[in-house]
């Protein structure tokens, strides 16, 4: 079973998911904090989500206050960032690039994107954490080989 | 905070590693990011590095907490883009009034961020993702700077000592410097150091002030800033020394270090209004911008920004006459004649618009406090400025502006600082502050009557005045609530439209410059509108410093009639001021004279002249003087920069 999870971990660093971040917010989980990861990445999900709509509404809205629109995504960036989640930055700084050229089109087509690569890790991480929770915690505190 | 109990004395500190050493651990940090999830992260690697964690996710409460706890925290780290308040502001906010080490960070790592992190005084950024590696160092940046207050007051004191001031100045002025203060605050202030030189004498036993390695952490509340900025204002910005300064203040366990440090701050605080104040608007920025304390004391300098605020900033000489001469003609008897006809008109103006009741004068508490003139002296800075220089009118426009909290408003013309109104503001109150403010005319009518409401003053004062309006009780800064008060006073000014645009200027104050002061509504009375006024009453200094001078001289022998006492301290201002004013409008040294005073001598300095005319009056002046309580003889204050003596706090 540990071995099940620190193969889907490791996948997902392989996969470009996750970064070394990750890693270091693992560090941080100790006996008295044995759940700190996946805290964090409840409470990034949670957030980035509104983030998301945020972005989304502003989007609909076909103005395109880059301005704005950099403004959250700057916000989204830093947590991703935080968080270790790669391939979602990734999506972040091209959209902020984006704005900063004006291009909407780019803005939008990059934004599906994101969305997509946010999904997907939130569904894989669930799914990590599901697991390791079920293997027992010392899984999680080890560094993907 | 530092507990010397730890054994860590400046060096002890970092001679430790973090693993054998009790210290860091304990460490008190606040640590503010408006997104959780990196607040969660935070806290995580604060806490794993065993420091003592307090998140928050909004700039205005830390703030509301570091106030709170004045010492409960050891350091600060705080995220560049937040929504409810630029992490910068909240930089410098913290910088100012609590003087705690900040480190920004952000997931911008442009150069143009960094730098600006370092020209806010940041003493560290960092880029997230933030690694606890990062975090594990912070608290060098606490003794560090423990060990650079240390080393300053003992510096000052030294210098004090020796050279009269020489070396001090530059001690104090590489202080200054690590501060960010802009270069040519450093030129000014050297010059202004340069005078004290002469003046500095005694300080000939704070050497053993000196003798304890690490001085406890002092809190600057507002009623001891009060005292400080009265102190100072007494014997004159630039010839204040912390050994006399401590002696004026006569407050058991406070060391001369400790007023050393401070009086550094104070100064850079008024260099930087005095910086700002050039350019009108920023009359009230400067003011906040200062060092906290001198928030402190606005309340009393109320009267006196405004007429820094109208010297410095760009108030037309004729609108800080207006001002004044609305201020002072206002309420009563204001309008003398002797007022310059615009300073009148902007006095008058000023007066109606003070809310009696409301604005400072709420006279219940605040009489005295008055502030208004922060560092000028309503009443008195008038006169000097009437006699001729721009400078001083404007100064006194300020000085009314200083919305005078309607005691303090000298209120001969002086507008009431607005910065300085804080202290004014504190009693009255918020609402009252910023009426004091807007209705740049002083209100003071209402309270002894009138002449103190000049408020006019150079909207920057008003700036000011708002940020006292909102809290004044609270020394946050002074300049906060400068902001709010310039807006008004601006309407005020506008109205009255006596001044020529001069008085609008507040609106200039609402130049984001200001916004620092907003930030700060709570600016400590006394503390801050010290600094206000200070800063007002140099402001006009510098920008006319050689008309003032030559104004002071002029009109001060003129505008003498209104009292001889005050007649005679204004001339020593005045005379003073010249070359203060010349030397830096920093208004760390004249400045503070002012916004201190402004209470009744009215000895405004630099707004002396404009006060002047204005106080021809005489009843203003016993007006003033009623209210004030204050005696009006008080010769003392050797002008630095304010012969406000009495200001009431």
């Amino acid at each position: 079973m540990q071995r099940q999870v620190a193969l889907i971990k490791q996948s997902l660093f392989d996969q470009g998911y996750l970064d070394e971040q990750f890693v270091e917010l693992e560090e941080l989980q100790d006996d008295a904090n044995p759940n700190f990861v996946e805290e964090v990445a409840t409470l990034y999900f949670k957030d980035s989500a509104r983030l998301i709509s945020n972005i989304e509404q502003a989007l609909e809205r076909g103005s395109f206050d880059f301005n704005r629109l950099d403004n959250y995504m700057h916000q989204f960036k830093g947590s991703s960032t935080s968080i270790g989640a790669s391939k979602v930055k990734t999506e972040c700084t091209m959209f902020r690039e984006y704005c900063r050229v004006g291009n909407a089109e780019g803005c939008l087509r990059t934004f599906k994107q994101l969305k997509k690569e946010h999904a997907t890790l939130r569904k894989k991480l669930e799914q990590y954490f599901q697991l390791a929770r079920q293997a027992g915690p010392k899984e999680t505190a080890r560094r993907p080989k | 905070m530092l507990n010397p109990g730890q054994g860590r004395g400046p060096d002890s500190g970092v001679a430790g590693g973090s693993n054998s050493d009790p210290f860091p651990a304990g460490l008190r940090v606040l640590v503010v990011d408006d997104d959780p999830t990196c607040l969660m992260i935070l806290e995580r690697m604060l806490r794993t590095c065993l420091y003592r964690v307090t998140k928050c996710n909004r700039a205005e409460i830390a703030l509301s907490l570091l106030r709170k706890n004045k010492n409960g925290f050891d350091i600060v780290i705080s995220d560049v883009h937040m929504p409810d308040m630029d992490g910068f502001k909240l930089l410098e906010h913290v910088g100012l009034e609590m003087d705690l080490p900040v480190i920004m960070m952000s997931a911008d790592d442009s150069k143009a961020v960094v730098l600006k992190g370092v020209t806010h005084g940041a003493v560290d950024y960092l880029i997230k993702p933030v690694r606890i590696e990062a975090l594990k160092n912070i608290w060098q940046h606490v003794v560090r700077k423990k060990r650079n207050e240390w080393n300053v007051s003992e510096h000052s004191g030294s210098v004090e000592e020796n050279t009269g001031g020489g070396e001090r100045q530059q001690q104090q002025r590489d202080d200054a410097d690590n501060n960010s203060s802009s270069a040519n605050n450093e030129g000014s202030w050297r010059s202004s150091r340069k005078r004290k030189e002469g003046e500095v004498d005694e300080q000939g036993d704070d050497k053993e002030d000196t003798s304890s390695l690490k001085k406890p952490r002092v809190v600057w509340s507002v009623e001891l800033h009060q005292q400080f900025v009265a102190a100072v204002n007494q014997l004159g910005v630039d010839k204040a020394v912390p050994k006399k300064i401590l002696e004026m203040m006569n407050v058991p366990g406070l060391t001369r270090e400790n007023v050393a440090s401070h009086l550094q701050k104070y100064r850079i605080y008024l260099r930087r209004l005095g910086g700002v104040s050039q350019h009108q608007g920023n009359m009230n920025h400067s003011f906040m911008t200062g060092p906290d304390p001198s928030f402190g004391p606005l309340s009393s300098l109320n009267g006196f920004d405004l007429q820094a605020l109208a010297a410095a900033g760009q108030l037309p000489a004729q609108s800080l006459a207006q001002l004044q001469a609305a201020g002072l003609g206002r309420p009563s008897s204001l309008n003398k004649p002797g007022m310059s006809v615009d300073q009148r008109s902007i006095f008058s103006f000023e007066n109606p618009k003070l809310r009696n009741g409301q604005m400072m004068m709420n006279s219940s508490g605040g009489n005295k406090q008055v502030n208004l003139l922060h560092g000028v002296p309503m009443g008195m800075e008038p006169r000097q400025f009437a006699g001729g220089g721009h400078m001083r009118v404007q100064q006194q426009q300020i000085c009314g502006g200083g919305r005078v909290t309607g005691q303090n408003v000298q209120s001969s013309g002086m507008m009431m600082p607005v910065g300085g109104g804080t202290s004014v503001l504190p009693s009255l109150g918020q609402q009252q502050q910023q009426m004091m403010l807007s209705s740049s005319v002083p209100r003071r009518s209402d309270l002894t009557d009138t002449s103190s409401n000049r408020v006019l003053p150079a909207a920057t004062h008003s700036v000011v005045f708002n940020n006292f309006n909102s809290e004044l009780p609270r020394n946050s800064f002074p300049l906060a609530s400068a902001p709010g008060i310039s807006v008004s006073y601006q309407e005020e000014v506008n109205s009255s439209d006596a001044k020529g645009g001069a008085v609008i200027t507040t609106a200039g104050f609402d130049n984001p410059s200001y916004d620092i002061f907003n930030d700060y509504p709570q600016h400590n009375n006394n503390n801050d509108w010290d600094l206000q006024n200070i800063g007002m009453v140099f402001n006009s200094h510098q920008d006319t410093t050689t008309a003032a001078s030559a104004a002071f001289s002029s009109s001060s022998s003129t505008q003498r009639k209104r009292q001889e006492v005050v007649a005679e301290q204004v001339q020593n201002h005045h005379q003073q001021l010249p070359s203060q004013s010349l030397n830096h409008m920093n208004g760390s040294g004249s400045v503070r004279v002012k916004s201190e005073r402004v209470a009744e001598t009215v000895t405004c300095p630099p707004a002396t002249t404009l006060f002047q005319e204005q106080y021809n009056q005489e009843d203003l002046m016993s007006a003033l003087l009623k209210q004030e309580g204050l005696p009006l003889v008080d010769n003392e204050f050797d002008f630095d920069g304010y012969s406000i003596d009495n200001i009431p706090v």
